[in-house]
């Protein structure tokens, strides 16, 4: 078996404090936050930002030739989603892209399947949860991803050096009804919680021994536990079933960005990672449908191949201000008046298909002859009119500032008002973008952007994605 | 190779124009009809007696049979032009053109816009199928030109409250002027406080800020200048057009800046040079400018050479392009109070140079020092700053030596 070589996490900008879901519709106020994906993210672009802080370390000649993206939240349904994420990592044509959708335990599967795939594989774990305004559901859910990158085994295997080595597996699959959602149904719908409870007690027991058992470990030696699931009371009466200390559970971030199903247990190994030194062992557990366990060693490699940002950074550094009425509204959940503005155009996909690198991996052109950088590609260059193909010129991980910008509250956003920005790249090259996760009242000349991918708007059933900008969140030059 | 202009060669004998404003009780045609027979009346002439036909509308209609079906006009050449909000001028351009290479006795150009049928707050523009990653789809007119605002700001050191009280000056004073035309769309003056107070639009515009949306229409006759006089005893003669399509590497150039158009710098030197203006700021005796936003018409003060790189926030609160100023812009209220219908706006703005060139003004807006010989100039803009179109016409009422 081979190992992990490189992760990465997103947690969105926004909070939801789980006492304004309280203030609006009553009852006791539970404590903490959760995350909320934008008005204009997906779990297609969460998955993006993820797998994008995953590569950063990765130089191309290492980049994963498989692909796997799992999620309860595909934004397609009939089209592949992981081909959006492929594109905007620009991975080779060759490498296949394929979505591991629908089941909340979808993302360990894709975790799986990277373990197993002899060639260096990308595993994106991406998921928005939620339910009916006032369940647990909406309040205990949470918005984020993850991506992890296995090695590959044999003459095919990355040469990147290995952080955490596989030590076990382990599996016990049964069928039971303990959630589930009915087609177009915005909420899951759960059986009694304590059948659920007693179901996966055995199971979890029996796939947990498995995987130590092939990693040669007693629960005892396990340096730091978790347990995932989206069945809470189920998660507690496993953990303290596997014997393994106390003080060696993971925190499970419930309070900060609470439960994002597909992701949920690769978005907290990311933060014990994160954390974690070197020869350390990492044991996952897993309830969905049955359980499910991996076990992990870190090596000394880990400490070099940290991402940034890191999970505690993200959650350290989001927004708690966004109302329980603006989350019912990004959700779809609450049916706001619409402008006195035109529908929306969805974009036309014969041009996409002309400019994916342009419009999924924000790949400028460069002129072959001066060298001048032009977003987008140009035909012509407007610094020595040379005429021909430019160059490729990758912009995304470029930091740029802000040179004029403006708050429009005529443009239609269901998070109004759009702030748009003229940002100019370090090394040449300007935009002409939206601003996401940004304050309208915190914009100034000068401020520091970096580039994020987005769902810029759907109409007619079509996702438009591309590059917005926002506020600098990595120190220039790290990563 | 070179732009060499027609200076003197071409006359207006005839213009006219409709009210601008929210005609619900009026279709396109109607105000079609309006505008050209007042031209075609003021010249004496019946609108058979046109040769050739330049319609502007933006997205009022398509193909020169929005106006040969309106007017019944049947075996003559009539032309569609669309160049953004520049349209209306573009329309007079060629038509000059025609009538200056001998193909034609007698032109009209005609502008015609009737924004208030879509039913939006705004502009509506034509979508052009695309891959969804065209910034400018997403940005609406105001966002666009209120980013020339805090790049002024930033640029010459003007403070945020300093710049407000200067965009609110420009308003005013438009509104002041449009109060004392009948045809305009908004007559009434606003006081400078309430114009600040305005609920926000984009940055630091309010809805004071902006051009009204509306409907209307205006057309212009033109001839051989040596045939004018057969026409009306007071022609107004063309001394200069010219007309620059940028580049448009604004949106994607770090070297500019959002504090100019260097656009209407290019099309404001060709111009002059056409006209042999030399001073500009004492050479024209008043502009029709394209006021779309505040902060474009406080850019285009610099832009036109009537102040110096700036300067011209200080010339605003200075009253230099008031009414009784030294140099007037917008006299009949402009796109802020006389209302904006795209196609249309051009050929209003030779309407207000028509009527002061003659003498035509009402009193209490009358530019006198229009006497002395100077010059109006209009100018007329379509676009965006960082990518756009600029028309800039010279004209005067005497001909040429």
């Amino acid at each position: 078996m081979g190992g992990l070589i490189a992760y990465g996490a997103y947690v969105p900008h926004h909070r939801l404090r789980r006492s304004e879901i309280a203030a609006v519709l009553g009852g006791a106020a539970a404590p903490g936050t959760r995350t909320v994906a934008g008005h204009d993210e997906d779990s297609t672009s969460l998955g993006v930002e993820a797998a994008r802080t995953a590569l950063r370390g990765l130089s191309d000649g290492r980049a994963p030739r498989r692909l796997y993206f799992a999620s309860s939240a595909p934004a397609y349904r009939d089209k592949t989603n992981a081909t959006a994420v492929h594109a905007a990592l620009r991975l080779d044509r060759s490498a296949p892209a394929a979505d591991m959708c629908g089941a909340v335990r979808s993302g360990f599967d894709a975790v799986g399947a990277a373990i197993d795939s002899p060639v260096p594989a990308l595993a994106v774990l991406s998921d928005l949860r939620g339910g009916l305004p006032g369940g647990a559901d909406e309040r205990d859910g949470g918005d984020a991803a993850a991506a992890l990158v296995f090695s590959g085994s044999g003459e095919d295997a990355s040469t990147a050096p290995v952080i955490a080595e596989v030590m076990g597996q382990g599996w016990a699959t049964a069928e039971f009804l303990d959630r589930w959602r009915p087609q177009d149904a915005v909420a899951s719908r759960t059986w009694e919680e304590r059948f659920g409870e007693q179901a996966y007690a055995p199971l979890a027991e029996s796939a947990f021994a498995q995987a130590l058992k092939e990693a040669d470990l007693t629960p005892e030696g396990v340096d730091h536990l978790i347990v995932a699931g989206a069945h809470g009371r189920a998660v507690r009466t496993a953990a303290a079933r596997t014997g393994v200390p106390r003080e060696a559970w993971a925190d499970d971030l419930s309070r900060s960005i609470g439960n994002p199903g597909a992701a949920q247990f690769a978005v907290v190994l990311c933060d014990v990672l994160d954390r974690a030194g070197a020869g350390e062992t990492v044991a996952v557990l897993l309830l969905g449908d049955g359980a499910s366990a991996l076990v992990l060693r870190t090596t000394e490699a880990l400490a070099e191949r940290r991402p940034a940002p890191s999970v505690g950074e993200q959650v350290a550094g989001g927004d708690d201000s966004l109302t329980y009425a603006t989350y019912l509204t990004w959700r779809g959940l609450l049916d706001r008046e619409p402008p006195r503005r035109p529908d929306p155009e969805p974009p036309s996909a014969p041009p996409m298909h002309r400019s994916t690198d342009w419009k999924y991996a924000l790949v400028a052109g460069r002129c072959a002859s001066c060298g001048t950088r032009h977003l987008p590609p140009a035909d012509v260059c407007r610094a020595c009119r040379h005429t021909g193909r430019m160059e490729p010129e990758p912009m995304a991980d470029v930091p740029a500032t802000i040179t004029t910008y403006t708050v429009d509250h005529l443009a239609y956003s269901l998070n109004p008002p759009v702030v748009t920005a003229v940002v100019d790249f370090e090394g040449g090259g300007r935009m002409r973008c939206e601003l996401a996760d940004t304050d309208p009242g915190s914009v100034r000349i000068g401020n520091r952007v970096e580039m994020s991918f987005r769902r810029t708007q759907t109409a007619r059933g079509v996702h438009n994605y591309f590059w917005k900008a926002r506020p600098a969140r990595r120190v220039p030059g790290q990563g | 190779m070179g732009s060499n202009g027609i200076r003197d060669r071409v006359a207006i004998v005839g213009m006219g124009c409709t009210a601008f404003g929210e005609h619900w009780g009026r279709s396109v045609e109607n105000m079609l009809v309006e505008s050209t027979n007042a031209a075609a009346q003021s010249a004496g002439l019946a609108l058979t007696d046109v040769d050739a036909f330049w319609l502007g509308t933006q997205g009022s209609g398509v193909s020169g049979l929005t106006l040969s079906r309106t007017l019944r006009i049947g075996d003559k050449p009539v032309t569609r032009v669309e160049n953004f909000c520049a349209t209306g001028s573009e329309a007079l351009r060629q038509a000059c053109y025609a009538v200056a290479s001998g193909a034609y006795d007698v032109a009209m150009a005609v502008g015609v816009e009737k924004l208030k049928d879509s039913g939006y707050s705004g502009l509506v523009g034509t979508a052009i199928p695309d891959d969804g990653t065209v910034g400018m789809n997403d940005m609406t007119a105001p966002a666009s030109f209120s980013l020339l605002a805090p790049a002024y700001a930033e640029r010459y050191g003007v403070d945020q409250d300093q710049l407000k009280d200067v965009l609110a000056r420009i308003a005013w004073k438009n509104h002041v002027n449009g109060a004392r035309n009948e045809r305009a769309q908004f007559r009434k003056e606003v006081p400078i406080e309430r114009i600040k107070a305005a609920p926000p639009v984009a940055g630091m515009l309010g809805v004071f800020d902006c051009s009204g949306v509306s409907d209307g229409s205006a057309a212009a006759i033109v001839v051989r200048a040596e045939d004018a006089y057969r026409y009306t005893d007071k022609p107004i003669f063309v001394k200069a057009l010219s007309f620059v399509a940028g580049a448009a590497t604004g949106a994607s150039d770090p070297d500019y800046d959002f504090t100019t158009f260097p656009e209407v710098v290019a099309s404001a030197r060709d111009a002059y040079r056409q006209a042999g203006v030399t001073d500009p700021r004492t050479q024209i005796a008043m502009a029709e400018v394209h006021d779309c936003f505040t902060p474009t018409e406080l850019v285009l003060m610099e832009d036109l050479g009537f102040s110096e790189r700036g300067q011209a926030w200080k010339d605003v609160q200075a009253g230099v392009f008031d009414l009784e100023g030294e140099l007037p812009v917008n006299p009949d209220g402009g796109l802020k109070a006389f209302g904006h219908p795209i196609g249309a706006s051009g050929l209003r703005m030779m309407f207000e140079a028509w009527l002061q060139l003659r003498g035509e003004a009402p009193p209490d807006r009358r530019i006198t020092s229009l006497g002395e010989g100077r010059l109006a100039l209009t100018h007329n803009l379509g676009g965006a700053p960082g990518e756009c179109v600029s028309f800039v016409s010279l004209v005067g009422a005497e001909p040429g030596a």
